[in-house]
Protein backbone atom coordinates (compact mmCIF):
# COMPACT_ATOMS: atom_id res chain seq x y z
CA UNK A 1 0.00 0.00 0.00
CA UNK A 2 0.80 3.33 -0.56
CA UNK A 3 1.57 5.41 2.97
CA UNK A 4 -0.41 7.95 1.04
CA UNK A 5 -3.42 5.60 1.67
CA UNK A 6 -3.44 5.98 5.28
CA UNK A 7 -5.54 9.57 4.95
CA UNK A 8 -8.28 7.72 4.18
CA UNK A 9 -8.18 4.34 5.57
CA UNK A 10 -9.93 4.47 9.45
CA UNK A 11 -10.53 1.65 11.98
CA UNK A 12 -13.40 -0.75 10.75
CA UNK A 13 -14.81 -0.61 14.67
CA UNK A 14 -14.56 2.77 15.91
CA UNK A 15 -13.53 5.37 12.27
CA UNK A 16 -10.71 6.71 13.96
CA UNK A 17 -7.32 7.30 12.61
CA UNK A 18 -5.00 5.01 12.13
CA UNK A 19 -1.04 4.58 12.67
CA UNK A 20 1.79 3.23 10.92
CA UNK A 21 3.90 0.86 13.24
CA UNK A 22 6.81 -1.16 11.77
CA UNK A 23 6.95 -0.47 8.50
CA UNK A 24 8.90 -1.77 5.61
CA UNK A 25 9.17 -0.13 2.47
CA UNK A 26 9.83 -0.81 -0.87
CA UNK A 27 9.90 1.64 -4.17
CA UNK A 28 9.97 5.11 -1.59
CA UNK A 29 6.44 5.18 -0.27
CA UNK A 30 5.21 1.54 -1.02
CA UNK A 31 4.46 -0.09 2.25
CA UNK A 32 5.14 -3.64 2.08
CA UNK A 33 5.16 -4.50 5.74
CA UNK A 34 3.89 -2.85 8.98
CA UNK A 35 0.77 -2.61 11.40
CA UNK A 36 -1.99 -0.41 11.62
CA UNK A 37 -2.65 0.72 14.98
CA UNK A 38 -6.22 2.44 16.06
CA UNK A 39 -5.11 5.72 17.47
CA UNK A 40 -8.27 5.40 19.71
CA UNK A 41 -9.04 1.58 20.39
CA UNK A 42 -5.62 0.00 20.19
CA UNK A 43 -6.65 -2.47 17.87
CA UNK A 44 -4.46 -3.69 14.98
CA UNK A 45 -3.92 -4.47 11.44
CA UNK A 46 -2.01 -5.96 9.48
CA UNK A 47 -0.26 -5.03 6.58
CA UNK A 48 0.69 -8.15 4.65
CA UNK A 49 2.50 -8.32 1.56
CA UNK A 50 1.80 -4.76 0.60
CA UNK A 51 -2.26 -5.19 1.33
CA UNK A 52 -3.64 -3.53 4.21
CA UNK A 53 -6.15 -6.44 6.32
CA UNK A 54 -8.66 -4.03 7.59
CA UNK A 55 -11.62 -6.47 8.99
CA UNK A 56 -12.88 -6.09 12.21
CA UNK A 57 -10.91 -8.73 14.29
CA UNK A 58 -14.56 -11.33 14.31
CA UNK A 59 -13.77 -11.86 10.26
CA UNK A 60 -10.37 -12.29 10.42
CA UNK A 61 -10.13 -15.63 10.85
CA UNK A 62 -13.19 -16.38 8.83
CA UNK A 63 -12.27 -18.56 5.63
CA UNK A 64 -14.73 -20.36 3.88
CA UNK A 65 -14.09 -24.38 3.98
CA UNK B 1 1.29 -17.77 -13.24
CA UNK B 2 1.85 -21.54 -12.98
CA UNK B 3 -0.91 -23.65 -13.87
CA UNK B 4 -1.68 -24.63 -10.27
CA UNK B 5 -2.00 -20.76 -9.26
CA UNK B 6 -4.26 -20.45 -12.39
CA UNK B 7 -6.96 -23.19 -11.11
CA UNK B 8 -6.82 -21.30 -7.88
CA UNK B 9 -7.28 -18.00 -8.75
CA UNK B 10 -10.34 -18.76 -11.50
CA UNK B 11 -12.06 -20.93 -8.75
CA UNK B 12 -10.84 -18.48 -5.70
CA UNK B 13 -11.89 -15.17 -7.65
CA UNK B 14 -14.85 -13.96 -9.71
CA UNK B 15 -13.46 -13.66 -13.04
CA UNK B 16 -14.79 -10.54 -15.44
CA UNK B 17 -18.01 -11.19 -16.87
CA UNK B 18 -21.13 -9.46 -19.01
CA UNK B 19 -21.75 -8.15 -15.70
CA UNK B 20 -18.44 -6.48 -14.72
CA UNK B 21 -18.22 -5.00 -18.43
CA UNK B 22 -20.90 -3.52 -18.21
CA UNK B 23 -20.34 -1.42 -14.90
CA UNK B 24 -16.64 -0.69 -16.36
CA UNK B 25 -17.78 1.22 -19.42
CA UNK B 26 -20.52 2.63 -17.39
CA UNK B 27 -18.67 4.21 -14.45
CA UNK B 28 -15.96 4.66 -16.97
CA UNK B 29 -18.37 6.93 -19.49
CA UNK B 30 -19.11 9.12 -16.54
CA UNK B 31 -15.95 9.59 -14.36
CA UNK B 32 -14.09 12.72 -15.33
CA UNK B 33 -10.63 11.42 -13.97
CA UNK B 34 -9.75 13.74 -11.28
CA UNK B 35 -11.81 11.60 -9.13
CA UNK B 36 -10.98 9.34 -5.62
CA UNK B 37 -13.00 6.10 -6.81
CA UNK B 38 -13.70 3.25 -4.75
CA UNK B 39 -14.95 -0.15 -5.85
CA UNK B 40 -16.17 -2.60 -3.25
CA UNK B 41 -16.02 -6.73 -3.88
CA UNK B 42 -12.93 -6.25 -6.40
CA UNK B 43 -12.68 -10.01 -7.36
CA UNK B 44 -10.47 -9.43 -10.09
CA UNK B 45 -9.55 -6.02 -10.06
CA UNK B 46 -11.38 -5.90 -14.11
CA UNK B 47 -13.51 -3.00 -13.17
CA UNK B 48 -11.63 -1.22 -10.66
CA UNK B 49 -8.70 -1.40 -13.85
CA UNK B 50 -10.21 -0.39 -16.28
CA UNK B 51 -12.06 2.57 -15.01
CA UNK B 52 -8.10 3.68 -13.88
CA UNK B 53 -7.13 2.87 -16.97
CA UNK B 54 -10.23 4.86 -19.11
CA UNK B 55 -10.59 7.70 -16.59
CA UNK B 56 -7.27 8.56 -15.20
CA UNK B 57 -9.14 8.27 -11.75
CA UNK B 58 -7.54 6.91 -8.46
CA UNK B 59 -9.18 3.95 -8.12
CA UNK B 60 -9.09 2.32 -4.62
CA UNK B 61 -10.03 -1.80 -4.74
CA UNK B 62 -11.46 -3.76 -1.73
CA UNK B 63 -13.02 -7.04 -1.19
CA UNK B 64 -13.24 -9.61 1.54
CA UNK B 65 -11.75 -11.96 -0.27
CA UNK B 66 -7.78 -12.62 0.27
CA UNK B 67 -7.22 -14.23 -2.97
CA UNK B 68 -8.99 -11.24 -4.80
CA UNK B 69 -6.98 -8.52 -3.09
CA UNK B 70 -3.94 -10.40 -4.25
CA UNK B 71 -5.28 -10.81 -7.73
CA UNK B 72 -6.01 -6.87 -7.69
CA UNK B 73 -2.58 -5.78 -6.13
CA UNK B 74 -0.96 -8.12 -8.98
CA UNK B 75 -3.00 -5.71 -11.23
CA UNK B 76 -1.15 -3.04 -10.16
CA UNK B 77 -4.00 -1.54 -8.24
CA UNK B 78 -4.04 0.12 -4.54
CA UNK B 79 -5.81 -3.03 -2.60
CA UNK B 80 -7.53 -3.31 0.85
CA UNK B 81 -8.68 -6.17 2.25
CA UNK B 82 -12.39 -5.09 3.79
CA UNK B 83 -15.82 -5.56 4.74
CA UNK B 84 -17.63 -3.19 2.37
CA UNK B 85 -16.78 0.11 3.41
CA UNK B 86 -15.70 -0.19 6.58
CA UNK B 87 -12.90 0.73 7.10
CA UNK B 88 -12.66 3.98 4.98
CA UNK B 89 -12.71 7.87 6.35
CA UNK B 90 -16.54 9.79 5.66
CA UNK B 91 -17.14 11.88 2.85
CA UNK B 92 -14.06 10.41 1.02
CA UNK B 93 -15.08 9.02 -2.35
CA UNK B 94 -16.34 10.83 -5.20
CA UNK B 95 -17.85 7.72 -6.79
CA UNK B 96 -18.45 3.76 -5.34
CA UNK B 97 -18.60 0.62 -7.47
CA UNK B 98 -19.70 -2.07 -6.75
CA UNK B 99 -20.99 -4.97 -8.51
CA UNK B 100 -22.23 -7.33 -5.92
CA UNK B 101 -22.71 -10.93 -5.15
CA UNK B 102 -26.70 -10.82 -6.33
CA UNK B 103 -27.73 -14.48 -7.20
CA UNK B 104 -30.95 -15.33 -5.05
CA UNK B 105 -29.91 -19.03 -3.73
CA UNK B 106 -31.72 -21.39 -1.80
CA UNK B 107 -29.82 -21.73 1.67
CA UNK B 108 -30.11 -25.56 1.45
CA UNK B 109 -27.85 -25.11 -2.06
CA UNK B 110 -25.37 -23.20 -0.89
CA UNK B 111 -22.03 -24.31 -1.17
CA UNK B 112 -19.64 -22.38 1.10
CA UNK B 113 -16.90 -21.30 -0.70
CA UNK B 114 -14.70 -17.78 -1.85
CA UNK B 115 -16.60 -18.28 -5.15
CA UNK B 116 -20.58 -18.66 -3.47
CA UNK B 117 -19.70 -15.36 -1.31
CA UNK B 118 -18.74 -13.92 -4.95
CA UNK B 119 -21.97 -14.71 -6.53
CA UNK B 120 -24.59 -15.82 -3.87
CA UNK B 121 -26.67 -13.01 -2.58
CA UNK B 122 -28.95 -15.07 0.00
CA UNK B 123 -32.88 -15.90 -0.52
CA UNK B 124 -33.69 -12.38 -1.75
CA UNK B 125 -30.45 -11.66 -3.71
CA UNK B 126 -30.02 -8.64 -1.39
CA UNK B 127 -28.28 -9.95 1.51
CA UNK B 128 -25.13 -7.85 0.36
CA UNK B 129 -26.98 -5.13 -1.92
CA UNK B 130 -28.93 -4.19 1.66
CA UNK B 131 -26.34 -3.72 4.07
CA UNK B 132 -24.14 -1.59 1.55
CA UNK B 133 -26.89 0.55 0.59
CA UNK B 134 -27.28 1.51 4.31
CA UNK B 135 -23.42 2.34 4.89
CA UNK B 136 -22.11 3.75 1.69
CA UNK B 137 -23.25 7.06 2.20
CA UNK B 138 -21.41 7.53 5.31
CA UNK B 139 -17.97 7.67 2.66
CA UNK B 140 -19.24 9.66 0.07
CA UNK B 141 -18.31 12.98 -0.51
CA UNK B 142 -21.07 15.30 -0.83
CA UNK B 143 -21.98 15.01 -4.58
CA UNK B 144 -20.33 11.75 -4.46
CA UNK B 145 -22.30 9.27 -6.76
CA UNK B 146 -22.79 5.37 -6.10
CA UNK B 147 -22.55 2.83 -9.71
CA UNK B 148 -24.40 -0.51 -8.63
CA UNK B 149 -25.00 -3.17 -10.83
CA UNK B 150 -28.42 -5.12 -10.48
CA UNK B 151 -29.87 -7.72 -12.08
CA UNK B 152 -33.67 -8.24 -13.29
CA UNK B 153 -33.06 -12.17 -10.62
CA UNK B 154 -32.60 -9.33 -7.80
CA UNK B 155 -35.28 -6.96 -8.67
CA UNK B 156 -34.16 -3.79 -10.15
CA UNK B 157 -37.51 -1.85 -8.38
CA UNK B 158 -36.61 -3.41 -4.73
CA UNK B 159 -33.34 -2.32 -4.75
CA UNK B 160 -34.18 0.94 -6.07
CA UNK B 161 -36.90 1.03 -3.15
CA UNK B 162 -34.28 -0.04 -0.97
CA UNK B 163 -31.75 3.02 -2.08
CA UNK B 164 -34.72 5.38 -2.02
CA UNK B 165 -35.62 4.83 2.00
CA UNK B 166 -31.57 5.58 2.43
CA UNK B 167 -31.79 8.82 0.73
CA UNK B 168 -30.80 7.82 -2.73
CA UNK B 169 -32.64 8.62 -6.32
CA UNK B 170 -31.59 6.23 -8.53
CA UNK B 171 -31.36 6.49 -12.22
CA UNK B 172 -30.77 3.34 -14.73
CA UNK B 173 -27.92 4.82 -16.66
CA UNK B 174 -27.16 1.54 -18.53
CA UNK B 175 -28.20 -1.72 -19.18
CA UNK B 176 -28.27 -5.20 -21.29
CA UNK B 177 -30.44 -8.37 -22.12
CA UNK B 178 -29.51 -11.62 -21.57
CA UNK B 179 -31.76 -15.03 -21.94
CA UNK B 180 -32.48 -15.10 -18.54
CA UNK B 181 -31.79 -12.21 -17.04
CA UNK B 182 -31.42 -8.13 -18.17
CA UNK B 183 -28.86 -6.51 -16.47
CA UNK B 184 -28.78 -2.50 -15.23
CA UNK B 185 -26.60 -0.09 -13.96
CA UNK B 186 -27.88 2.66 -10.77
CA UNK B 187 -26.50 5.62 -10.29
CA UNK B 188 -27.09 6.30 -7.02
CA UNK B 189 -27.90 10.47 -6.17
CA UNK B 190 -28.19 12.26 -3.02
Amino acid sequence: MKESLLEILRCPLDKHELELEDAEYADGDEVVDGTLVCAECGERYPVDDGIPNLLPPDMREETPA
Amino acid sequence: MGLREQRDVETDVYQPAEDSQLLASAASDRIAGDELVLEVGTGSGYVAHTVAEETGARVIASDLNPHAVRQARDEGLETVRADLVSPFADGTFDAVLFNPPYLPTDPDNEWDDWMERALSGGEDGREVIDPFLERVGRVLAPDGVVYLLVSSLTGVDEVVERAGEEGFSAVAVADESFPFETLTVLELCR
